[in-house]
């Protein structure tokens, strides 16, 4: 029988790092303990909301990109797993909850949690964590708190059957983060590459009439082990850029060709890098 | 007969109120008095006898009354308090002498505030949410709140949601896309921040008084700052600061007394520095501290003389803008531009959504910046990165590609400007033999000149939006620094070239010019409130007209240039230029101190927000505090931090969710008219009193009542009004009424106004000047003796038309090497190439702060305190962050969240790095106004640890004839901590005097 589940959206694009849904989470459970679903929050040292920066490339060639983290509400949740007494449970709407009395002292759980978002309350010797605000939409909320305040629509609650969770995700290239632990996490992102994976990029220039000029139309190709894996033109600035690589994924090859003359760089990509200039040569 | 008949009357409004409402009852117990109501010859009268909560009335004359309300006759008395109550009659009468209140103010004003109170009673503020738990509406200065209290205390809030009952939003339709906002306020992270800032450890609970402070004895002003400070009674408190305020004008006489605010408080127009306190200050006659036009700067003293703007600060038109963009720009330059981080100002996150838009449309996105800021980190584009105070030269660049190669708008630049031939030849070199090459630019700035020629081609052949400064069309960012008027300059004279106002070719960020019926008439905080200030706000406007008040004029005009206020009490004297938005000339008028026959400043009167880490060269303000002639300082203040702990008497101020007050989001009326065009759907809040004040804090409205009682002025002050009774008079005066009752908008907390017809909208800004027609757009500006043939053509300028060559600056200082007729480049007074710096070798940028709200949100043991890109925690302390690119901190052995000291001859602050790619090697960057000043050894000589990183800044104004801040950039040192507290301040070589 089918049951409709919370799952949150979270897309990496919108993510502006302005950190309303962190405050917003201060705001609701700091001062306010929530007997049955969770003890109030320490003012400072949580981030049951949290967000993480990445910068990826050099400047003047640069991206970054805000990643909000939180508790996943695995469908296989490690911490349930670890946890004692039936401390951690899940509700039929998907929400992982750790009571606040059960738990007490079972600081395991902290180190259980793959993601980091289990947050230790050492003043109440308890774990504590972000819970998707269950009381509020038990009282009729439509959406937690984060959500609410989210100017970009960065985050994004949807209560859905799972099957119906699967297709949205396959429409909008939802992905999990760190899938390498399958636990089956319901919050789910969007334009992860952002984040988890690399660019290789440059600007063509050329010497013409005394002067530098930016090549514009240049034909760039990005070859690994002599095959062509991608390939772009140069815009107005002269600038390409070769995104969604993995990082650490070997030696590549940017060939450039143009009415001007030609250009070659190789790199052994790690992170994002910025080749700088790549002056046409015949 | 009627006047008798009237005043029964009166004793039976006290008797049912009493009988009905239980808090009326409270008041009504607080005083034993008789009140006589009377006419001057005595022959009718009542009194009133207030016993132990019960109300007695009697006919005629009373043998020993308190206090007394007199009419000059029976008809008038009848007139005045015949319901309903006319306030222009009331007013009217106050002013003629037909009406007069006899009796202690205290008194007095118990009585006349106890009616307001009878008329009140039944009011009911807030929803009751059924659960115990009332829902209350306030608004911050990052967007309006629901407030949800239970038991007392403040249980969330919330952004304001509309529901069905609200009005309806508006949509957009660009390039075959309807775009429409949602029906809901976008927050700034530091309003989401009220919990902890109410809440703060560090509020202001009790009257203070610096324990080596005896205002009859030793007032050991040297130990201001150091010393800690006593818990005195409220009575204590008004005695002394009420005393010092007769003993400064006795012993001194006029303009002893100077007062000084911040330029932002708590949300509301009636509590607000420009409506209650401006009132209370110009009843006792006070020496003004005058405000640079803070973080407009460079548009003010700059680009105002090409295009005019003077009442919008230099800045230009916002009509239209949004429209007009997204329907016809295909490309938009954000130059200084980060809305992201600003807010535009007040503005929320309102505009993100519309930035969000140009996501969804073809058009090509550059940032001009030294920072990757968080606005290009939202929308991407190619990025440019000059170096502070350099971008003067990359515009002039621009405008040699486009001479050169033939990419300007030839037509426009010789039917609508003036001057262009002798700029073209600054540019070309003929003037002084330096083509303004984009070569000669990278010299400068750092920039590929590859890089400007694309860029000038581009925005030479395609319709572009310059977005300028975080509003796109004035604010903040590269205005603030040392070359911030050669930078609005220059870049407003490319738009002259390109044909300012035509389809797609225009100023903005989509921060300003949202379709909104701008008709509606709701007040902004610079049209005065109660201020009855008729010279200094915009008053006399339109709310004046509506909100009949008693006028007050200062009877003191002198004024201190709020920047060299320093300067005034240790020297002594100081210059600087007036900030008068009236017409383009104002700005030339020079401000003397001290001003001929006045007596000097010998006392402060501070209120308001931690201004401390928002002035360039703090520490001269520090040492300040330690000037013998600054007698006494008073700081009114909901937190004790930043200048309050300077003070010899802090008086604890409650917050605007602990009080009364009404107000428009960004509605900022004439310090920034239309400011709310940033908001997509205007909201007007009831500022409900959510709690209780905190501890003894107080309403900075009832602590100038309580001051004013002291001085005879408590009637003058109040007109016999609370807070909320000035409150029900503001939503009486605007347009309200016409839509939504008191006492819906009192029990909803809001009202959101319907969004402007499609077919009504204001037109493009700027348009009606492209096309050479009337100006059209709905704003009273220029005045109307500032047109120069036909009311309403042309722009402010003397020809009406844009001026590459300025005639007001031809006028005034035409030799003026630092603000010339025509826009040039010169380097910074401070930076890397300054001689004599060598020691110093980064260039510090301080921008506005993303979290906070200048000092409003920051410090105060916040939530803020937990975002890491605000504040970092070392070792149980959160340290102000500042940037630095990698290769700079290798050089310096420095890690991400290693404790460092960013100094120079000015100062030392101990901060935090974060290392990052978004900045250049050689430039570092951190916010300019922390809350905190926290010295670790003796103030003004020692690291601060708080954050203030104007400690560093330079005080030199931009140009000499000015009075402007320079304090975007300074050039520093970082090296990490060594322990070292105590430092010996210099005057850096770059300071170049005061002026």
């Amino acid at each position: 029988m089918s049951q409709a589940k919370w799952n949150l959206i979270v897309d990496v694009a919108n993510c502006t790092n302005c950190n309303l849904c962190a405050l917003a989470v201060q705001d609701e459970h700091v001062e306010n303990s929530l007997p049955g679903y969770a003890a109030e929050m320490p003012k400072h040292g949580h981030r049951w909301i949290d967000i993480q920066r990445r910068e990826r490339g050099q400047a003047p060639m640069l991206d970054v990109a805000y990643l909000p983290t939180m508790c996943q509400h695995c469908d296989d949740a490690p911490c349930m797993a670890a946890a004692e007494d039936g401390a951690i449970t899940k509700r039929p709407d998907g929400i992982v909850l750790i009571d606040p009395d059960k738990a007490k002292g079972q600081k395991q759980l902290v180190e259980a949690c793959p993601y980091g978002a289990i947050w230790w309350n050492e003043e109440l010797d308890l774990p504590q964590h972000w819970f998707f605000d269950a009381h509020l939409l038990d009282a009729g909320w439509k959406e937690p708190r984060c959500v609410d305040v989210c100017p970009t629509g960065a985050l994004r609650s949807v209560k859905l059957d799972d099957d119906v969770m699967e297709k949205l995700a396959q429409k909008e290239e939802l992905e999990p983060l760190r899938p390498e632990l399958a636990t089956k996490p319901r919050v789910h992102y969007k334009n992860l590459w952002r984040y988890a994976r690399c660019f290789i990029g440059g600007t063509v220039s050329e010497e013409r009439d005394g002067v530098t000029e930016c090549v514009e139309g240049a034909e760039v190709r990005l070859l690994r082990a002599g095959e062509t894996v991608a390939d772009t033109v140069t815009d107005g600035f002269g600038d390409f850029r070769f995104d969604r690589l993995d990082p650490d994924s070997g030696t590549y090859t940017v060939e450039v060709t143009a009415a001007g003359g030609t250009g070659r760089r190789e790199e052994t990509l790690g992170e994002s890098v910025n080749l700088g200039e790549v002056r046409l040569g015949t | 007969m009627m006047f008798k008949l009237i005043l029964w009357g009166l004793s039976w409004l006290f008797r049912v109120a009493r009988w009905r409402y239980p808090s009326f009852r409270e008041r009504l117990a607080e005083r034993n008095i008789v009140v006589q109501i009377r006419t001057e010859d005595g022959s009718a009268g009542r009194y009133l006898e207030f016993v132990d909560g019960r109300v007695r009335s009697g006919a005629g004359l009373h043998p020993d009354p308190r206090v007394s309300l007199v009419f000059k006759t029976a008809a008038v008395g009848a007139r005045l308090l015949m319901p309903p109550i006319d306030q222009l009659e009331q007013i009217d009468a106050l002013k003629n002498f037909l009406v007069r209140l006899e009796g202690p103010d205290e008194d007095a004003l118990w009585f006349a505030q106890t009616v307001m109170a009878a008329l009140s009673a039944g009011w009911k503020f807030g929803r009751s949410m059924g659960d115990g738990t009332t829902r209350f509406c306030t608004m911050t200065n990052g967007g309006p709140l629901f407030v949800y209290v239970k038991d007392g205390k403040i249980r969330r809030t919330t952004p304001v949601a509309f529901d069905k009952d609200d009005a309806d939003t508006w949509t957009i339709h660009a390039r075959g896309k309807a775009f429409t906002p949602p029906r809901k306020g976008m927050l700034s992270p530091h309003a989401m921040n009220w919990k902890a800032m109410l809440n703060a450890p560090n509020r202001v609970m009790y009257p203070m008084k610096r324990v080596d402070f005896d205002p009859n004895g030793e007032r050991n002003i040297q130990n201001r700052g150091v010393s800690g400070y006593e818990r005195i009674n409220w009575d204590e408190a008004l005695d002394i600061v009420s005393g010092e305020i007769k003993r400064m004008k006795r012993e001194h006489g006029t303009g002893a007394i100077a007062h000084s605010n911040g330029s932002h408080h708590n949300w509301g127009n009636i509590g607000y520095y420009l409506s209650a306190k401006l009132r209370f200050m110009n009843a006792i006659g006070t020496t003004e501290v005058h405000h640079n036009p803070d973080s407009w700067e460079g548009w003010y003293w700059g680009a105002l003389h090409h295009w005019g703007g003077s009442l919008r600060v230099g800045g230009g038109e916002p009509f239209g803008a949004i429209e007009d963009c997204l329907e016809n720009a295909e490309m938009i330059v954000f130059w200084s531009s980060n809305p992201e981080a600003t807010s535009g100002v007040y503005g929320g996150q309102e505009g993100t959504i519309r930035r969000g838009w140009l996501r969804d449309i073809d058009i090509e996105i550059v940032h001009i910046d030294p920072y990757y800021n968080d606005t290009a980190q939202f929308l991407g584009g190619k990025w440019l990165s000059p170096r502070p105070t350099t971008s003067p030269a990359l515009a002039l660049a621009i405008a040699h590609v486009w001479i050169t190669e033939d990419l300007y708008d030839k037509e426009y630049v010789a039917t609508r400007t003036k001057g262009f031939l002798a700029w073209r030849d600054y540019i070309l070199g003929v003037e002084d033999g330096v083509a303004k090459t984009p070569e000669w630019q990278e010299a400068e700035t750092g920039v590929p000149a590859k890089d400007v020629r694309a860029l000038a081609r581009k925005w030479g052949t395609k319709r572009t939006y310059l977005a300028a400064g975080s509003m796109g069309n004035a604010f903040g960012g590269a205005a603030r620094n040392a070359t911030g008027t050669q930078w609005t300059r220059t870049i407003v004279c490319l738009m002259g070239m390109q044909g300012l106002g035509k389809p797609g070719i225009n100023v903005g960020n989509l921060q300003l010019g949202v379709p909104l019926d701008f008709s509606f008439y709701f007040p902004g905080y610079a049209e005065g409130g109660i201020s009855g200030d008729l010279n200094n706000t915009a008053l006399a406007g339109a709310l004046y007209q509506r909100m009949p008040q008693l006028p007050t004029m200062n009877p003191s005009t002198q004024k201190i240039p709020r920047l060299r206020l320093p300067d005034a009490i240790i020297d002594g004297k100081a210059e600087g230029f007036l900030w008068d938005a009236l017409s383009m000339e104002g700005q030339f008028t020079k401000i003397q101190y001290p001003k001929q026959g006045h007596s000097p400043v010998h006392m402060l009167y501070r209120y308001g927000t931690a201004i401390l880490g928002t002035l360039s060269d703090s520490n001269r303000f520090v040492e300040m505090y330690h000037s013998p002639n600054l007698e006494f300082v008073v700081n009114q203040s909901i937190w004790n931090e930043g200048d309050a702990r300077f003070a010899d008497v802090i008086l604890p101020a409650c917050t605007s969710l602990e009080r009364y007050d009404i107000g428009e989001w960004a509605n900022a009326g004439g310090y920034g008219a239309h400011f709310h065009s940033q908001i997509n759907n205007r909201i007007i809040t009831f500022q409900a009193k959510c709690v209780e004040p905190l501890g003894e804090s107080k309403s900075d409205y009832e602590i100038f009542s309580l001051l004013a009682c002291r001085l005879g002025l408590g009637a003058y002050y109040t007109e016999g009004m609370r807070d909320i009774d000035w409150v029900k008079r503001m939503f009486d005066a605007s347009d309200l009424p016409q839509h939504i009752s008191w006492k819906k908008f009192v029990e909803r907390g809001y009202f959101v106004v319907p969004p402007e017809a499609p077919e009504l909208r204001a037109p493009t800004a700027y348009r009606w000047f492209a096309e050479g027609e009337k100006k059209n757009v709905p704003e009273a500006m220029p005045l109307p003796g500032d047109y120069t043939e036909q009311f309403l053509e042309g722009l402010q300028t003397q020809s009406g038309l844009f001026e590459f060559e300025s005639s007001s600056l031809k006028r005034f200082a035409p030799d003026d090497p630092e603000r010339p007729p025509i826009p040039k480049y010169t380097p910074a007074w401070e930076s890397s190439d300054t001689a004599g710096l060598e020691a110093y070798p980064l260039r510090l940028m301080t921008p506005h702060s993303r979290y906070s709200f200048h000092s409003h949100g920051d410090g105060k043991d916040s939530f803020l305190n937990d975002i890491p890109d605000h504040r970092m925690l070392v070792d149980g302390h959160y340290y102000w962050v500042v940037r630095l690119n990698p290769e700079d901190a290798a050089a310096r052995g420095i890690s991400t969240g290693d404790l460092i000291k960013v100094f120079n001859d000015r100062g030392a602050v101990l901060c935090a790095a974060l290392i990052t790619e978004r900045l250049r090697p050689g430039v570092a960057q951190g916010y300019e106004s922390s809350a905190e000043y926290d010295p670790m050894g003796e103030p003004g000589r020692s690291v601060d640890r708080g954050g203030c990183l104007n400690l560093l800044s330079p005080r030199r104004s931009q140009v000499k004839n000015s009075h402007s801040m320079a304090n975007g950039t300074a050039m520093v040192e970082i090296a990490p901590w060594d322990g070292v507290v105590e430092y010996e301040r210099r005057e850096p070589v770059s300071a170049g005097g005061a002026a």
